[in-house]
């Protein structure tokens, strides 16, 4: 049960910080602070600054004051950037979940075998974003790759090549990197579940599927929160893999929020519209992770955001 | 107390209790089952194909079965990556994650430490809350400006432009894991320790620091991960070939030996044994250390 979002309030109420602790300590604090500062909230409120600007990332930055927000605003782009993020996000939730918890509650049986699955399962994981993207990209090239090779027609298609299955390759790729980590996640949670619960369903006749529909699934409400939220939020972050894999292509089919940032600000030089952008991105974080929270039942799940 | 609760990781990795043999006998998931063979195979086949095609000369490649083991066996691509400055990306990489990731946990624990132990003063409260809100915001948003600030520094570069915002990347989630961990230390000790009239710097380290040492053992995994993969920082922050490190060289490899799959899939395998390398030795430290807190 003790997720991080039960773990946190557990610990933050004053009754456990009563009396006969240090009161200097502070100082302790102050290094990881004054490196956070440095590089995680000034540079948060430099983005913001950086967007009432013109710069192109050499020269001097010159204020601007509305004009990269105009250009952002009105430039079709944004919104098909907006859509794909979304899209992209979507999907890869509505493949990951289901998936995730069937293996996640498969893996939580007994059997022996399954423990060598989990180690298996989780060797994608440890691959970088752009090692996993350089195979793909190898492996599904249309003259050299897999497909190619059999002589399979219908694995032979050009698949980053043609903006639908380029989108469905990101979200293919993706599922494989991480539907592992998130099977754990489940496999953790549905060990908390006490066996009493199904002893007591077994003995009034509850067959597999009603035990997973009115046992396993409502006791795996924090579970799939946090899942969920990683796998929100994290969609955000699919820079690495989407550069290397499609480049955002083809045309801007996968051309997600984050690399149109990238795109405009360091292959464009226009890095107060990228700056504008990279608002939007973080405003788009913070509303999502503010709407999952809302989702978990209000104020007890504060840190259901980690990771992200 | 304090060695149960923060072993909770690890038992649930470890195989579960007798009494559910029996139950799972009765009722076997067939789709759970079918659905996780199938995800093996979906995960081996790629895995196997990357493995088997680096061994295969670039000639064979195109005239042999993608999936069949390769005939004659060569290692001639993993030398035509190891002599593309391989050696000096490997060592880029070494550098860069020790250098962000020690550091960064040290500050880390002390932040959590005191965040913990300091009382409900004001000032610690809302460095926690800083830090909680850290966690939240897609920190790539901020690349913009760390690359200015990078510039500024005249650190643009070098491999010190990019440990400095790894570290800053890796602090909110590792005060969190780690904070939460020093709460499950039993405050009679931190007391009885004060008694005796250790200093908290003694504290810190003599008690806190080892009864929170798989906590610390995990927070340092999952960040050397990472770094280890990371690519934007080096993408933005470098240009300088000799600079790289390995999944930036691993892309700029694709790029000049696109057409050459075998060569590729070597540098693919070179840049991830380290890793596999890890797993295979500390496999239950580091499931557990990746998973750690989302099913404690």
């Amino acid at each position: 049960m003790s997720t991080f979002a039960t773990s946190v309030p557990r610990g933050t109420p004053p009754a456990t910080t009563r009396g006969g602790r240090d009161r200097s300590l502070a100082w302790l604090a102050a290094p990881a602070l004054i490196v956070f500062v440095a590089f995680g909230v000034i540079p948060l409120i430099g983005v913001l600054l950086l967007s009432f600007t013109t710069w192109d990332g050499i020269g001097t930055i010159q204020p601007s004051g509305f004009a990269s927000w105009r250009a952002v605003l009105t430039d079709p782009g944004l919104p098909h950037a907006l859509w794909v993020t979304f899209l992209v996000m979507a999907l890869s939730w509505g493949v990951q979940t289901p998936l995730s918890l069937l293996l996640g509650v498969f893996l939580a049986g007994a059997q022996r075998y399954r423990g060598v699955l989990a180690v298996v399962y989780f060797v994608p994981l440890l691959l970088s974003s752009a090692a996993i993207a350089v195979t793909y990209k190898a492996l599904l090239d249309p003259n050299f790759g897999l497909g190619a090779g059999l002589g399979i027609e219908l694995l032979s298609q050009d698949w980053l090549g043609e903006s639908h299955l380029a989108l469905g390759v990101v979200i293919f790729v993706v599922s494989w990197q991480f539907i592992p980590f998130h099977s754990l996640i489940y496999q953790g949670g549905v060990r908390q579940i006490p066996r009493s619960m199904y002893e007591a369903a077994e003995l009034d006749g509850a067959g597999r599927i009603r035990k997973f529909f009115s046992i396993t699934l409502p006791q795996l409400k924090y579970t799939i929160i946090t899942s969920s939220t990683l796998m929100v939020v994290g969609s955000l972050t699919f820079f690495d893999l989407i550069f290397v894999l499609t480049a955002g292509g083809p045309g801007d089919a996968t051309r997600v929020l984050a690399l149109d940032m990238y795109k405009r600000g360091f292959q464009g030089n226009l890095m107060g519209p990228a700056s504008a952008i990279a608002v939007i991105l973080v405003l788009v974080g913070l509303a999502l992770a503010l709407l999952l929270r809302r989702l978990g039942g209000g104020g007890d799940s504060a840190s259901q955001l980690d990771g992200a | 107390m304090a060695t149960t609760l923060t072993e909770a990781p690890e038992q649930a990795a470890a195989p579960p209790p007798q009494s559910r043999r029996g139950v799972a006998a009765r009722h076997r998931n067939w789709l759970g089952g079918a659905a996780g063979w199938l995800w093996l195979v979906i995960v081996i086949v790629p895995i196997y194909w990357i493995v088997i095609t680096s061994l295969k000369a670039q000639s064979n490649y195109y005239a042999t079965n993608p999936l069949a083991p390769p005939g004659e066996p060569t290692l001639d691509n993993y030398v035509l990556v190891i002599q593309s400055d391989f050696a000096r990306y490997f060592l880029n990489s070494v550098i860069v994650t020790a250098g962000a990731v020690v550091p960064a946990v040290t500050i880390s624990f002390m932040a959590a430490f005191a965040i913990v132990r300091g009382g409900s003063g004001g000032f610690l409260r809302s460095v926690n809350s800083l830090f909680l809100m850290g966690l939240a915001i897609p920190l790539q948003a901020t690349i913009i400006p760390v690359y200015l600030i990078i510039i500024r520094l005249h650190l643009y570069d070098t491999l010190l432009a990019m440990i400095l915002p790894s570290i800053a990347f890796a602090i909110p989630l590792s005060v969190l894991v780690l904070a939460n961990f020093i709460r499950d230390v039993p405050k009679e000790l931190f007391e009885s320790m004060r008694m005796d009239g250790a200093g908290t710097w003694t504290v810190l380290w003599r008690l806190a620091f080892p009864l929170t040492r798989p906590a610390v053992v995990t927070v340092t995994v999952y960040n050397a991960l990472h770094i280890w993969n990371g690519f934007l920082l080096p993408l933005i922050l470098t240009q300088d070939p000799s600079k790289r490190t390995l999944p930036l060289a691993l892309w700029n490899f694709q790029g000049e030996y696109s057409v050459n799959v075998p060569a590729v899939l070597a540098s693919v395998v070179l840049t991830t044994l380290p890793i596999l390398i890890l797993y295979a030795i500390g496999r239950r430290q580091l499931l557990s250390g990746l998973t750690a807190g989302f099913s404690k």
